[in-house]
């Protein structure tokens, strides 16, 4: 018994890596959604004028920008920083999603688990309630955002630790309490403040409105640390589906890695959340589709997870941002309304099954 | 056989609860008289019965205990002269300083609690929770009057308060003077509003009014062009704008509406990723207006339409 979990593990070890068909794919969705998130806006700028206004940038080209002070303004500094700041949250969540999905060996985890977004829910709402009279209180939502997040993943993970099981199980109750308690007093203080309710909600719906640059020089570095580390830790997440002894027998140190993947999923998923609310989904069915169609080795998984979450993220903005222009939807009502029926014919035309 | 004895029984049956119907209305309109004779004039007119949204309202006798459920009533019936006549009004009624403001809520409302304060008469800004079918239930009269949608509305909903209240008088003399100041103004800075355009904003998140809400109506009362407008068909009243399409819209007037709580100036919009390129921004035609009274319909309005016409006189200038 012993010896076929071993060799199962070897074999996970083995599971081919990113194909080439699959890195141009993932090159040519990303470039296809950039392209389309900076020409397609509630605002006509024309894509020929975009691409031309993109070209005089390139040194030597000699191309003339079309636009006026104004539409070069919408371009710069309203819509590319949204379109950054959705590849970043994207890939964020749905990386996140993946590695979350694979240390916990449990196909509905995502990074919401754990009461990271409750925790962000709870401190974004706190600042939105009470807050707000001093005006400061848009500069500190990320933040205290953050600090909910970090905080809700600790708490579960100490009460998880302190309950003693080594078993995932045990730290996702933990997860799911936590979740549930901190929920409870984000409603209460949100039903307190009726004024603020409707601010509470847009944000708990998601969004990509940005301040510009601002926010995504604030999301960039997170999403930096926390994307390098799991991308290291990509074969030994392959390691770690086998089971945690098998795992442990290959020489895994177990209890490191993992808390070392959750650390930095949260991390990322914090900043991410901080900053665009709770966007549902992403997490879930970015990966999902991923190992339906591409290969369930995190090798292929995680990569493609974050360049697919990063494309879709941007295109489900660009949606929110035109289907009722020039008013928006929020983000999180995109990505559910679009992303589940795409999942569901993934799921039927495929038919195997996840991690 | 069987079915004409039953057809007699229930025409007996009939005829009594008739006659007791009867009786009953008699003695009523009977007794009203009798009691309004003793009591000061202002009580006269009752019983009333006031046409309110929620249908006809029947006050036996003139309210002293009045629960304000909405700040906009509030302001009203402190206008109208009922402010001795108000025993709470609810957690956002912030004006005037001598409302008794409580912690009752209306958006969403405790039954219990606001029956607590004895009301025989209650007024709501809406009905959430069934709240009027449950005050009618303890037998407490409850006048709803739901977001105006424009001035007469606005001025229809004074005189109902005036008339529940036993100040049919005043309500009508603020009615007067309200309608007079707004004409006039409206009538002096509608050369300045020709062929300006007007982005009112609600929240920081760029949530706008168009025409079908009241303060819109305001705007297209000034003949201001609304930018709000173009969003109506996605959101008919408080659509989110995309700063995108305000920045494009290039709007002569900027009003913003979330000062109080959202602490904006004129400075923070400028520092807005885009918006230094607005003519309304560099020419300053930002103004800066009191929330609460951009987001009521109630006697105030005719300080708000002041401060827009104000501003319209500067944005004409230019």
């Amino acid at each position: 018994m012993q010896r076929v979990d071993q060799l199962r593990a070897r074999e996970a070890r083995a599971l081919p890596g990113i194909t080439l068909p699959w890195t141009l794919a993932a090159a040519a969705f990303l470039l296809v959604a950039v392209l389309a998130g900076l020409a397609v806006g509630p605002v006509g700028l024309g894509v020929g004028a975009v691409a031309r206004e993109l070209l005089s940038h390139v040194p030597l080209l000699g191309v003339q920008s079309p636009l006026t002070d104004t539409e070069d303004a919408i371009l710069w500094e309203l819509r590319a920083p949204r379109v950054v700041l959705g590849l970043l949250v994207g890939a964020m969540l749905a990386a996140g999603g993946a590695a979350y999905q694979g240390v916990f060996r449990n196909p509905l985890a995502d990074p919401y688990l754990l009461g990271a977004a409750a925790g962000a829910g709870l401190g974004a709402t706190l600042v939105i309630a009470y807050g707000i009279g001093s005006g400061a209180g848009r500069d500190l939502r990320p933040v205290a955002a953050f600090a909910g997040a970090t905080l809700g993943v600790t708490a579960a993970y100490l009460l998880g630790r302190s309950v003693g099981g080594r078993s995932t199980a045990t730290l996702i109750l933990a997860g799911v309490t936590v979740a549930a308690f901190l929920t409870a007093v984000q409603t209460f203080v949100q039903q307190n403040r009726s004024d603020t309710v409707q601010e509470v909600y847009a944000w708990i719906l998601g969004q990509l409105e940005t301040s510009g640059w601002r926010d995504v020089a604030i999301a960039l570095p997170y999403v930096l640390v926390s994307t390098v580390l799991l991308l290291w830790h990509r074969r030994l997440l392959d390691v770690l589906a086998v089971g945690d002894d098998e795992a442990a027998s290959l020489g895994v140190p177990v209890a490191r890695v993992r808390l070392l993947v959750v650390a930095a999923a949260t991390l990322g998923t914090a900043a991410a959340v901080a900053l665009s609310g709770l966007i549902g989904f992403v997490g879930i069915i970015v990966p999902h589709a991923i190992r339906l169609l591409a290969g369930t080795s995190y090798r292929i998984v995680l990569p493609l997870s974050l360049a697919f979450g990063a494309g879709f993220l941007v295109l489900a903005d660009l949606l929110a941002r035109t289907v009722i222009s020039p008013a928006e939807l929020p983000i999180g009502v995109v990505t559910a309304f679009f992303g589940a029926p795409f999942f569901a014919v993934v799921l039927r035309t495929t038919r195997t099954v996840g991690p | 056989m069987h079915t004409r004895t039953l057809a007699a029984a229930l025409a007996v049956l009939l005829a009594v609860a008739l006659a007791a119907c009867g009786a009953d209305g008699e003695s009523e309109a009977g007794q009203a008289p009798t009691t309004a004779a003793a009591e000061t004039q202002a009580a006269a007119a009752f019983p009333v019965t006031v046409e309110a949204d929620n249908g006809p309202v029947v006050l036996e006798e003139r309210p002293t205990r009045i629960v304000s459920l909405s700040p906009t009533a509030t302001e009203s019936l402190f206008a109208i002269g009922a402010g001795e006549q108000v025993t709470a009004v609810d957690d956002e009624s912030t004006y005037p300083e001598e409302a008794p403001r409580t912690d009752l809520s209306g958006f969403q409302p405790n039954i219990e609690a606001i029956a607590g304060y004895e009301p025989d008469l209650v007024v709501a800004g809406f009905d959430p929770g069934g709240l009027v079918e449950g005050l009618e239930k303890v037998g407490v009269p409850v006048l709803l009057q739901p977001a105006a949608t424009n001035l007469e509305d606005a001025y229809e909903q004074i005189e109902e308060l005036g008339d529940a209240t036993g100040n049919p008088g005043e309500a009508d003399e603020l009615v007067t003077t309200m309608r007079k100041s707004i004409d006039e103004l409206v009538g002096s800075a509608s050369a300045d509003a020709e062929g300006l355009s007007v982005y009112h904003e609600v929240s920081p998140d760029f949530f706008s009014a168009t025409s079908q809400t009241f303060i819109g109506s305001v705007y297209e009362l000034l003949g201001l062009e609304n930018i709000a407008d173009e969003a109506g068909a996605a959101a008919p009243d408080y659509p989110q704008l995309s700063a995108e399409y305000i920045v494009s819209a290039d709007p002569d007037l900027i009003v913003l509406a979330d000062t109080k709580c959202c602490g904006q100036t004129a400075q923070k919009v400028a520092q807005r990723p885009g918006w230094g390129h607005m003519a309304a921004v560099r020419e300053d035609h930002v103004l800066l207006v009191n929330d609460d009274i951009a987001s009521r319909w109630g006697p105030r309005t005719v300080e708000f339409v002041e401060t827009v016409a104000q501003g319209l006189q500067g944005a004409e200038e230019q």
